[in-house]
């Protein structure tokens, strides 16, 4: 018996035979003093898992030490998508760089949005108008459910269910094409500007998400019913990463992960945004912490999202969407065009930014994945001199090695799924 | 103004230094060499009770004059409170400040990520390498003043130097000492990083395509 080692496996083929067939290349390095096999059950394996592959979501890269199928030690690589969007925030106004957070979380792009013009608003001083509340908090919540509907189609599939991801995904075409009819687009949407929104919701809109809300929780319940007591799929989930209260807050967990630990801590309810006091909704926690509880605490989430989605239409008021203010939000653009005073401010605008005051603000929303902040300082110009995104997928998936090392292989792909991760967030 | 800034400044005196308020929140400025024991005793003591590292990043004003900060984001998960700790340090001394991962395992990567954008080391940090950019990457720390947006490298040099990289470029030390517990490792791999080659970029030459 020789001591435990590692040898790396080389599964590539290095050419085919004289009679065409693929080059056999021996399990493990051969021994450079003979031919002799290695002793698999002393070894220990070094797996290259990404940063192309469908089960890490992106570019993520894991290189593992395996024990046969145990997971002895899991070593995380990012940044292959890294774009550099806090240095590029630097160079840019603040309406400028809404666009950039679109493509951070490209999964939920309006509740970045929302997120990035509010830590503006706040470090500027701004007080936005009600209409632009609650329409804001229209915008949150479709994200959250968007968000959530991935996770959940894409964790299925990982775990050897397909059927949910048809399902789900059909839901969250739905809420694309009020995104779209809202925004004119799919991804980078833009939606808001530092004081106000990019536009108004359009003719049929509130009808359109009435409908959404009615339908979309039947659609949950039935999806629902196919997972939640479904042996194979408890058998893949309880128990599975499972992190401690304790744990999960010394990590920095936060959103449903830290809330399937058993942490009600909300960013909604706790440090309340957009008048969030004042809707009637649940924070739903977990007990354990494991793959199971982060299913549960999801799919009541977006259970809640709905409820919070039809408090906001029936309260919707009318109103300026803007606030009144030439000169933080653009005139429009018949007066740019024969106004002369209406022409200034638009030029000083474009040309000049808004500048916000000396000082620093640390703002965040719980978005989809979970406490999504933005940290600006600002030296009185109108580009701010430091932005900082707090990404929650950055450090809920710096705990992967803690939840994965010991479990099987298979069941460290379940892990990283229920962590729901988001490449453009982690590599910014 | 944060009320636990009193009961800081009596425990500790002169280590903590000037306190302000923007946009309703806190900030509070700590010596570099107390850090650590200033965020244990925030973190530790009964009635502060700062539990959750929310952020851990860094600022580089425009200002060349001005000391770069390390800015520590707190929250009290039971108090519902939050504290802002920075930390200045000044250009001319070394960049270098006690690594807060022995109070929060959050700490790990954010710091890894400081290092590798601003270049500020921490001590005692297990594990510190570049987080974001590639462990050989040679250009410096991109989120420094001094760099320029568009990077020090033409593209088509990035290119060059990115073929031209060492497969073990793209492993850990510690992945590859996994590999090299016995003989896995290729003998001229072994022979390159007995040299101390790995991370070596080659001189850069001047290209016309660009």
């Amino acid at each position: 018996m020789t001591e435990p080692r590692t040898v790396e496996l080389d599964l590539a083929t290095s050419g085919v035979d004289a009679a065409g067939h693929p080059t056999r290349i021996p399990l493990g390095v051969t021994d450079p003093s003979g031919s002799r096999e290695p002793d698999l059950d002393a070894e220990h394996m070094l797996l290259n898992v990404g940063p192309q592959h469908p089960a890490t979501h992106g570019v993520l890269r894991l290189v593992v030490e395996l024990d046969g199928e145990v997971v002895k030690r899991v070593v995380p690589h990012i940044g292959y998508l890294h774009s550099g969007f806090e240095k590029l925030g630097e160079y840019r106004h603040y309406n400028q760089i809404i666009p950039l957070t679109d493509r951070t979380d490209y999964l939920a792009p309006m509740a970045n949005n929302v997120g990035l013009a509010m830590a503006a608003e706040q470090l500027m001083g701004i007080e936005i108008t009600e209409r632009c509340k609650v329409l804001r908090v229209i915008a949150c919540e479709l994200s959250r459910i968007i968000s959530h509907l991935v996770w959940f189609g894409t964790t299925a599939i990982d775990i050897g269910a397909f059927t949910p991801f048809l399902w789900t995904f059909q839901e969250r075409e739905k809420v694309y094409n009020l995104q779209e009819a809202w925004t004119g687009a799919r991804l980078t949407t833009s939606l808001t500007r530092v004081g106000g929104m990019m536009a108004d919701i359009p003719e049929g809109f509130e009808g359109e998400l009435r409908a959404f809300c009615a339908f979309f929780p039947s659609v949950l319940d039935e999806v629902d019913r196919l997972l939640m007591r479904n042996a194979i799929w408890i058998g893949r989930t309880q128990g599975i990463g499972p992190m401690t209260a304790e744990e999960a807050i010394n990590y920095g967990l936060s959103g449903p992960m830290l809330r399937a630990s058993g942490v009600a801590y909300d960013v909604r309810k706790d440090r309340p945004y957009l008048d969030y006091e004042t809707y009637d909704f649940d924070v739903p926690i977990g007990e354990h912490g494991d793959v199971y509880d982060r299913y549960l605490v999801r799919m009541e989430e977006m259970r809640q999202s709905v409820r919070i989605l039809e408090q906001a239409v029936a309260r919707l008021p009318d109103g300026p969407l803007n606030v009144d203010d030439p000169r933080v939000i653009l005139p429009p653009k018949t007066a740019a065009m024969s106004d002369m005073e209406a022409m200034i401010f638009h030029f000083k605008q474009v040309m000049e930014g808004v500048p916000a005051p000396v000082g620093e603000v640390y703002f965040s929303i719980e978005n989809g994945k979970g406490e999504l902040g933005y940290y600006f300082v600002s030296d009185g110009t109108a580009k701010p001199v430091r932005w900082r995104i707090r990404p929650p997928s950055l450090l809920n998936v710096a705990a992967l090695p803690k939840m994965a090392e010991g479990h099987l292989f298979a069941d460290m792909i379940a892990i990283n799924a229920s962590i729901d991760i988001v490449m453009g967030e982690i590599d910014r | 103004m944060n009320p636990s800034i009193e009961p800081l400044r009596r425990e500790f005196g002169d280590s903590v230094g000037r306190a302000s308020v923007s946009c309703g929140q806190t900030i509070v400025y700590v010596h570099r060499d107390r850090v650590r024991d200033i965020l244990r005793w925030l973190k530790e003591t009964p009635g502060e009770d700062y539990d959750f590292l929310v952020d851990l990043t860094a600022v580089e004003y425009r200002d060349a004059e001005r000391p770069l900060e390390v800015v520590y984001q707190l929250r009290s998960l039971t108090r519902n409170a939050e504290l802002r700790v920075k930390v200045e340090l000044g250009k001319a001394e070394p960049l270098t400040v006690d690594s807060v991962m022995p109070l929060w395992q959050a700490a790990n990567w954010l710091e890894r990520e400081v290092y590798d954008m601003f270049g500020i080391r921490f001590q005692d940090h297990p594990d510190l390498r570049r987080l974001l950019m590639w462990e050989t990457y040679a250009e410096g720390y991109p989120l420094r003043k001094d760099f320029p947006l568009r990077g020090r490298f033409s593209r088509s040099e990035q290119v060059r130097q990115a073929l031209a990289a060492n497969p073990e470029a793209h492993y850990s030390m510690e992945e590859l000492s996994i590999a090299e517990t016995q003989y896995s490792l290729p003998a001229e791999m072994r022979e390159r990083l007995e040299r101390g080659q790995r991370g070596q970029i080659p001189e850069p030459v001047e290209s016309s395509d660009d």
